[in-house]
């Protein structure tokens, strides 16, 4: 994975957003967890940088937040592509094949569930239920969701992206 | 507010909301009422809102624009109906015309012939809904509906869950002024006793016992919390209740709080349910704005706030002490009980924490009594239940039903039946924490007890049918997996039993299994259940255990035989080609990655075992089923 991490480029912005979130939650009980969902909205994800930074700005040890952010597998450490891909390996969607999907989609990209593209343009991840059962198997690209998949359209599916960042460039 | 102005808002949106909810030629009546004609409901759940609802929505604004009847017809943007698997969906009332899977381009028509011209698109409709002589039965008469009863989901896919005044119009908080007017709060306690309620995030312990112990612990601050961090993969009723009624558990929120002594609440909710979590927020601002949170609610001296708190993705969040670990910011680890929450919980306060569907029957129970809520169900499990039926069902989606309906009653009338005519197998219900029923116990009435008493458990309400092509030690191996990402590593028989558990199912499904494995499983499990610190280790070998009991030969295929019955575990499968069913398409050998299969044009192909993958693209890509696992 860490030949995939792109070194931590965080902008005056960012930080003065994140500043601000944390002068917000400061008092209240609990800030932690709030604090790193914003923390990971602004940045895409949570660097060690990030971290140090929500650490001195709530008063505890950067051990502690460590131990919050890698907990919770909502929280990523490492930087996410542009499209994220997650396939659904809920129960409903496990049962109606989406490992195959999974697998379709590694072979494709040639990274595993976790990984990044060293492009950056593409990250899978597994997810527990998008509460889309009823479209079971599922995947998400982004915010767009493709549903009642088979292995098959797979391909297809992802060389729109490709081509449309293709054309791009 | 008071409890004039809260009746006059009723009053005012009573008819409109009545419409959807009356027989066809009541509504009409009630629509000249109204100043809509027509009412077009399209579900903004999650489900259909993957399948393209808002594009519809989008279509039909614009359609009705463009047929210029915009003032004439009212858009209304519900939750979640339950049949998710025909989404999205849209019901055009008075006459409750049901129109599944919608498209931009069919609202088109829809709008033009039916709302406009006031011909119903019959082919557009849901099948089931159009009788062979052309007459139309509504919604509420499809199969689907008919066994169902709704209490927790009453206003889903029935009111605009952004419009408080929906709630309103459908009684909403007057269960509320009626406990803080009219009930002391050991009064409403008894009600909740009284009622039968338990626990329906799965523990099934009696909500009215859990507000006593709260409500007896001594100390000026209390809280009240909602458990809406829905964990079993493939369950979904809490989202569903929060996206489609979220006022509900706002209004039995305080209720709760009254009772105990409370005037803080929070709710626990995923952040993967971002339009759960966008409407809660937006029913907590209403309900400010109204003054039923706040202070002094309905006069009365009572205060209440409340307020929302992101889960982050994990499993064990959904035990109540890891939940309330987690809001206090920290890793959600679990704490031993006792203290149970009720005498030391959140913030080291006494504490009521309620699963989502637990709190949406409240209302109901304190505004109708509970009489009527016991009267419902059987003797040791009253009410109702909502299951997310789910799998290898026709028609997947939500389901409420009363308890003691059987699971016959659930697959066959409700569900649907099995799909492509395969065979029922086995229904697995609380997930990673859950066990299964088999077709046997088919005709076992659905509840607490009833479950336990099979060797299963009702759980938070996942229900996954399961038909012969799953292979039960896989489904087990599959939840071993889960229990063993989520599991929080604070105790060691969960930390290193789930993991030991899950490569003795390796072992098993890779063929290198030995029947002594079985014994060593059964041993590992019950010290487990005995010794983990929390529900979730206790509770991480049922899946195995319960096929272990129902589906023993299944197991002994594995290991003796080598062998996967239902042709799922790669390491025990062979792919073969029916020499009769081939046509010689030579699609297969052209899209076989490893190029295993051979043969030429029109004549039957055949797969080199020794060069298969397994891979299975093969299969996917016969179009004569001539390709079968063995």
């Amino acid at each position: 994975m860490a030949e995939n991490s792109l070194s931590f480029k965080g902008t005056k912005a960012q930080e003065e957003e994140l500043m601000a979130v944390i002068a917000k939650n400061k008092d209240l009980p609990g800030a932690l967890l709030p604090v790193l969902h914003e923390a990971q909205e602004i940045y895409g994800y949570l660097p060690i940088e990030v971290q140090q930074m929500v650490a001195d700005g709530l008063g505890i040890s950067l051990s502690e937040v460590f131990g919050v952010a890698t907990f919770y597998s909502r929280f990523s450490l490492n930087p996410k592509g542009k499209h994220q891909i997650s396939i659904c390996l809920g129960t409903a969607c496990y049962v109606k094949g989406s490992d195959k999907i999974l697998e379709k989609v590694e072979e494709k990209l040639g990274i595993k569930s976790g990984e990044c593209t060293p492009d950056g343009l593409f990250s899978i991840d597994s997810c527990r239920c998008v509460g889309a059962c009823g479209l079971a198997p599922v995947m998400m690209i982004g915010e767009e969701v493709y549903g009642k998949l088979t292995p098959k359209e797979v391909g297809a599916i992802l060389d729109k992206y490709i081509n449309e960042e293709g054309g791009k460039q | 507010m008071t409890i004039e102005e809260l009746n006059k808002i009723k009053k005012e949106y009573e008819e409109l909301v009545m419409v959807r909810k009356v027989v066809k030629e009541q509504g009409e009546e009630m629509a000249k009422h109204t100043g809509y004609r027509k009412q077009v409901l399209v579900c903004g759940g999650t489900g259909c809102t993957s399948s393209g609802s808002k594009k519809v929505i989008a279509a039909l604004e614009k359609a009705l624009k463009d047929n210029g009847i915009e003032d004439e017809i009212l858009v209304v943007r519900t939750g979640c109906f339950g049949l998710c698997s025909l989404g999205p969906i849209m019901i055009v009332y008075p006459e409750g015309c049901f129109y599944s899977q919608a498209t931009p381009e069919g609202v088109e028509r829809i709008v033009k012939e039916h709302l406009k011209e006031g011909n119903v698109v019959k082919e557009l409709l849901y099948k089931e809904t159009v009788h062979e002589d052309g007459s139309i039965i509504s919604l509420s008469e499809t199969n689907f509906y008919k066994k169902q009863m709704r209490i927790a989901l009453r206003n889903c896919g029935v009111i605009d869950p952004e419009n408080i005044k929906e709630y309103i119009a459908l009684d909403g908080y007057q269960a509320l002024y009626k406990a803080l007017t009219s009930m002391t709060p050991d009064q409403v306690i008894q009600e909740v006793l009284d009622s039968g309620l338990r626990g329906r995030g799965g523990g099934g312990f009696p909500t009215g016992l859990k507000w006593k112990f709260a409500k007896g612990s001594e100390g000026p601050i209390k809280y009240v919390a909602c458990n809406a961090d829905e964990g079993d993969p493939g369950a979904f009723m809490d989202r569903s209740i929060l996206e489609g009624d979220p006022q509900c558990i706002i209004e039995a929120m305080a209720i709760a709080a009254y009772a105990i002594g409370a005037s803080r609440g929070f709710v626990y909710v995923r952040a993967e349910y971002p339009i759960a979590v966008q409407r809660l927020q937006i029913a907590i601002e209403q309900a400010k704005e109204f003054g039923f949170l706040g202070e002094n609610i309905f006069g009365t001296g009572f205060n209440f706030d409340m307020e929302i708190r992101l889960g982050a993705g994990a499993f064990v969040c959904g035990e109540e002490t890891a939940l309330m670990t987690s809001i206090e910011g920290n890793r959600g680890e679990p704490r031993p009980r006792p203290p149970f929450p009720a005498v030391k919980g959140l913030f080291g306060k006494p504490t009521v924490l309620n699963n989502v569907e637990t709190y949406a029957n409240i209302a109901q129970i304190i505004y109708k009594g509970a009489d009527w809520y016991s009267s419902i169900g059987t003797e040791k499990s009253r009410g109702t239940k909502v299951f997310a039926l789910g799998g290898k069902i026709t028609n997947v989606g939500l389901v409420e039903i009363p308890m003691g309906t059987t699971l016959r009653e659930i697959i066959e009338e409700i569900g649907g039946g099995i799909p492509n005519g395969k065979k029922f197998k086995a229904a697995q219900t609380g997930g990673p924490s859950g066990g299964c029923i088999p077709a046997e116990h088919i005709d076992t009435p659905i509840d607490y007890d009833g479950l336990i008493a099979i060797g299963s458990m009702m759980g938070s309400g996942g229900m996954i049918i399961l038909d012969e092509d799953t292979c039960m030690v896989d489904i087990a191996k599959f939840y071993l997996e889960f229990t063993v990402d989520e599991s929080c590593g604070k105790c060691t028989p969960c930390r290193v039993g789930t993991r030991k558990l899950l490569q003795y199912l390796d072992k098993i499904t890779k063929g290198q299994g030995e029947m002594e494995d079985l014994e060593k499983i059964d041993e590992l499990a019950k010290h487990m259940q005995k010794s983990s610190l929390c529900a979730l280790g206790q509770t991480a070998p049922n899946p195995i255990l319960s096929t272990m009991k129902f589906f023993k030969d299944e197991y002994v295929a594995h290991i003796q035989d080598k062998t996967c019955p239902a042709g799922v575990c790669k390491s025990l499968i062979r792919y073969e080609i029916i020499a009769d069913k081939c046509k010689g398409c030579t699609l297969c050998a052209r899209n076989c990655p490893v190029k295993a299969i051979t043969g030429t044009v029109k004549q039957p192909h055949v797969i080199d075992s020794t060069k298969c993958i397994k891979c299975g693209v093969c299969m996917s890509n016969c179009k004569f089923g001539a390709i079968i696992t063995k």
